[in-house]
């Protein structure tokens, strides 16, 4: 991914900044210009996540993705926030112990790095709590 | 609107086909589908080509030219055409546009194509250009690969309906019986349950023979205003529906993480559109990239219930002669998945099936058939009936 396109991101991936719309008081995260319940009439406000949550479902990759072969096998999990929003992340654990409604709490970590930039990414990353 | 209907299909060989380029297999097609019209090609009108990723596969976009330039209908004629991209759904939504085109009455006689030459790059790059159809800002940055978005979906069905590893299993070894007598299908070899549970794991729960390969493959069909299909063909077979319908892009914004909700709309959509039911339909081609995939799709469709579409194909209920043909064809399982070619590929399949020419895999008495093309981790689905009656 370019540097300009991580960068754009940067402080919602760093600080877990989603949005919340005050039309219909859903949570949103990874952040959204436009309520998709709301539309245009959503207010959409940022909003700050507490960090806790826990784990809706998840495999354990042993095929990797490009430029995250040195990390498998690694957990992926779809986690739930405390406040609602669900999304993707890497869990920090033994495979073994990942299991269905487990509890995780956010890590900063680094995320990977771009290849022919050479740029480290780093972003929030779960492990058990 | 009018009724339009198929008046010929051809399939190239699906497989790693190292000596043909890209434009030698969508030609093989096309060419292919026209002699079985009978149609001359200066009678076509317009031409739709699913593609999902030409420009990562081979370098190369501007497909739609491309491919109407090397099928001679460039030259002289200058006959449109147009590149229709929904990641793996893309050759079933360019069999839709050519369906519409024609049934708006704006064109006559169309050509559907659908091709994908994905052995050209390695097999990492090709998933990595596979991976672009999930959510790259946030999938793809936590390291999500296609089989692992499928893997989470497998799991949770596993959790909510007890789904187990061997049901998903005899998906692939259904359908790999199937493809044995597909000539076109890239494998012909029946496997075991114990092969595909001993095969290795690429994302926990799915194995790699869970996986539909990677694969180089065209498929074309030419349709025409049902009112002169018998011009040409005495077999034309009828499009009684065409549906599509959108999801989040993202896996893990879906309101149930087990059910591709694109799926059940656009299912919807098709059975309105054709006034009939699951109980009218004899055979069906599922989006079968992942085992799971179909067990999701027959009970989207609503072939199965929610929660047992793993049962129903231990039970063989989804087998040639069962309650519900599915995946006739070997499905994307066995005859591969060039992914801008699978869902035209899907359409010759129910076409075939239909005309009665699907030797040993033939569903007796076949009158009516649907297609089921699915992009991404479902973000789109794309659901077609045929028939043989209009
Ligand atoms: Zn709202």
């Amino acid at each position: 991914m370019s540097v300009a396109r991580f960068w754009r991101k940067q402080i919602n991936r760093y600080n877990l900044v989603g949005t919340h719309c005050k039309t219909c008081d859903t949570y949103y995260y990874p952040p959204r210009n436009v309520c998709p319940k709301c539309r245009r009439d959503g207010e959409i406000e940022s909003h700050k996540f507490s960090g806790p949550g826990e784990i809706v479902t998840y495999t354990v990759i042993h095929t990797a993705a490009e430029g995250f072969e040195h990390q498998a096998p690694y957990v992926l999990g779809i986690i739930q926030l405390d406040e609602g929003p669900r999304f993707t992340s890497q869990v920090v654990c033994n495979p073994e112990d990942a299991h269905i409604g487990m509890r995780v709490k956010p890590v900063f970590r680094k995320l990977g790095e771009s290849g022919d930039k050479g740029m480290i990414y780093y972003g929030t990353k779960y492990v058990p709590a | 609107m009018r009724d339009v209907a198929i008046i010929g299909v051809k399939n190239s060989k699906f497989g790693e086909m190292w000596d043909r380029s890209f434009r030698d297999i969508v030609v093989e097609a096309g060419v292919g589908a026209i002699e079985d019209s009978g149609v001359s090609g200066d009678r076509l009108d317009g031409m739709y080509v699913g593609n999902m990723s030409g420009g990562q596969f081979v370098e190369q976009e501007h497909i739609g030219a491309l491919i109407a330039d090397y099928s001679g209908l460039s030259l002289d004629l200058h006959v449109p055409s147009t590149r229709v991209e929904a990641a793996c759904a893309s050759g079933g939504l360019a069999f839709r546009q050519a369906v519409m085109a024609v049934a708006s009455g704006h064109e006559d006689i169309v050509m559907a194509a659908g091709v994908e030459k994905m052995t050209d790059v390695s097999s990492t790059a090709a998933s990595a250009a596979l991976a672009a159809a999930a959510d790259r800002e946030w999938e793809g940055i936590m390291g999500a690969t296609f089989p692992g978005l499928y893997a989470m979906i497998a799991r949770m069905h596993m959790h909510e309906y007890g789904t187990t590893s061997e049901q998903m299993a005899e998906v692939a070894v259904k359908n790999h019986k199937n493809g044995s007598m597909n000539p076109i299908a890239q494998y012909k070899s029946p496997i075991t349950v114990d092969s595909v549970l001993n095969s290795i794991m690429v994302a926990d729960p799915l194995h790699i023979f869970d996986c539909s390969p990677i694969t180089d493959g065209a498929s074309a069909v030419v349709l025409a205003p049902a009112e002169i299909a018998h011009e040409y063909t005495d077999t034309p077979i009828y499009i009684k529906a065409t549906a599509q319908a959108s999801d989040t892009i993202a896996l893990h914004d879906r309101r149930d993480i087990t059910t591709l909700d694109a799926s059940v709309a656009a299912g919807r959509r098709a059975f309105e559109m054709a006034k009939m039911t699951t109980k009218d339909i004899d055979l069906v081609e599922v989006h079968d990239c992942f085992t799971i995939a179909e067990i999701c799709a027959i009970e989207d469709l609503g072939f199965a219930k929610k929660g047992e579409g793993g049962k129903m194909t231990e039970e063989g209920e989804t087998a040639i002669g069962g309650k519900i043909a599915v995946n006739t064809s070997g499905g994307l399982k066995a005859c591969g998945h060039p992914v801008g070619a699978t869902g035209i590929k899907q359409v010759v399949e129910v076409t075939q099936q239909l005309r009665g020419e699907a030797g040993g895999r033939q569903v007796d008495g076949a009158e009516v058939g649907m297609t089921h093309n699915v992009g991404g981790s479902g973000a789109t689905a794309v659901v077609h009936i045929l028939a043989r009656e209009r």
